[in-house]
């Protein structure tokens, strides 16, 4: 089967679809911020895949191993995930002033127009 | 994975969901030590499950840990979602497969990290190597941005502590 060798990229593509579904039809912020992790941590799995090679090992130098997986993504998502945690970390921060001001988390509440107050 | 995205979807108690967020965290860290990436499940297993739920819990503290059920249209979001999942499908069909050791990712300048840096740096681990020595200076960015990060978070927050129920005008 010519298309057989692709699982890994359908996987990685139904699970940040699964991620964003969750961000786009859930009203509450956080959980938006937590399909926004899942579908983050499902790139990084994209990329993962990619530097595996078959056979191969992790990359750490050491004798009698010929092939080892291509450290340039791990390095890459090891960036991305630390830059994760910072975005997480203020977007949480604004939802936590979001609900002083307004008293809310639900989009829908958000929305309404403010009555008098 | 799927069934915790599934609980995720389905579930409205906010402490279970961000929960369930670091299962899937830990799951994915778990993928990584399979697909030979030790550093980054290491990181992964640390940041992304700990620190990352650690800070969720902090926000539902501070916030409510229900949400409100509602009759929002899912239907419209579904296939939104549906339709992106196959646009993307139909870019991977020219894709290198799964494991395929000469894909072009692996034929650029990776072989010559693998080849050099234990001679130029005496690292064995190459992907510190190339974190920490080939590319330290983008490491150093990437504290800048944590930094950036946590100004603004104090900014957000330690403000709105210090004097509650006044508005923050001159913006």
């Amino acid at each position: 089967m010519e298309w057989a060798g692709l699982y890994n990229y359908w996987i990685v593509i139904f699970l940040m679809m699964a991620g964003l579904y969750v961000v786009i039809a859930s009203g509450n912020l956080i959980k938006k911020m937590v399909g926004l992790n899942i579908f983050q941590a499902s790139v990084f799995l994209l990329y993962i895949t990619m530097g595996k090679v078959q056979g191969g090992t992790a990359p750490i130098i050491e004798e009698g191993i010929r092939v080892y997986s291509n450290p340039l993504p791990h390095v890459l998502i090891l960036t991305a995930i630390v830059v994760g945690v910072a975005t997480t970390a203020l977007g949480l921060a604004i939802i936590v002033r979001i609900n002083e001001a307004f008293g809310s988390i639900e989009e829908d509440d958000l929305e309404k127009p403010e009555e008098a107050s | 994975m799927a069934a915790t995205i599934y609980f995720v979807v389905r579930l409205h108690n906010l402490l279970a969901v961000v929960m369930l967020g670091g299962i899937y965290s830990l799951l994915a860290a778990t993928m990584f030590v399979v697909l030979d990436a030790v550093d980054v499940a290491f990181t992964e297993a640390a940041v992304g499950a700990g620190i990352s739920t650690v800070l969720m819990l902090g926000a539902l503290s501070m916030t409510t840990s229900v949400e409100k059920t509602d009759a929002r249209s899912t239907l419209l979001p579904l296939l939104f979602v549906v339709l992106a999942g196959f646009a993307l499908i139909y870019g991977t069909l020219d894709m290198p497969h799964y494991g395929d050791p000469i894909a072009p990712i692996h034929q650029h300048v990776a072989p010559t990290y693998l080849a050099d840096s234990l001679a130029k740096t005496s690292v064995p681990n190459v992907v510190t190597a190339v974190l920490a020595s080939y590319r330290g200076y983008d490491t150093l960015g990437e504290v800048v941005v944590i930094f950036t990060a946590g100004v603004g978070v104090v900014l957000l927050i330690g403000r709105g502590r210090r004097r509650p129920g006044r508005k923050r005008d001159g913006e």
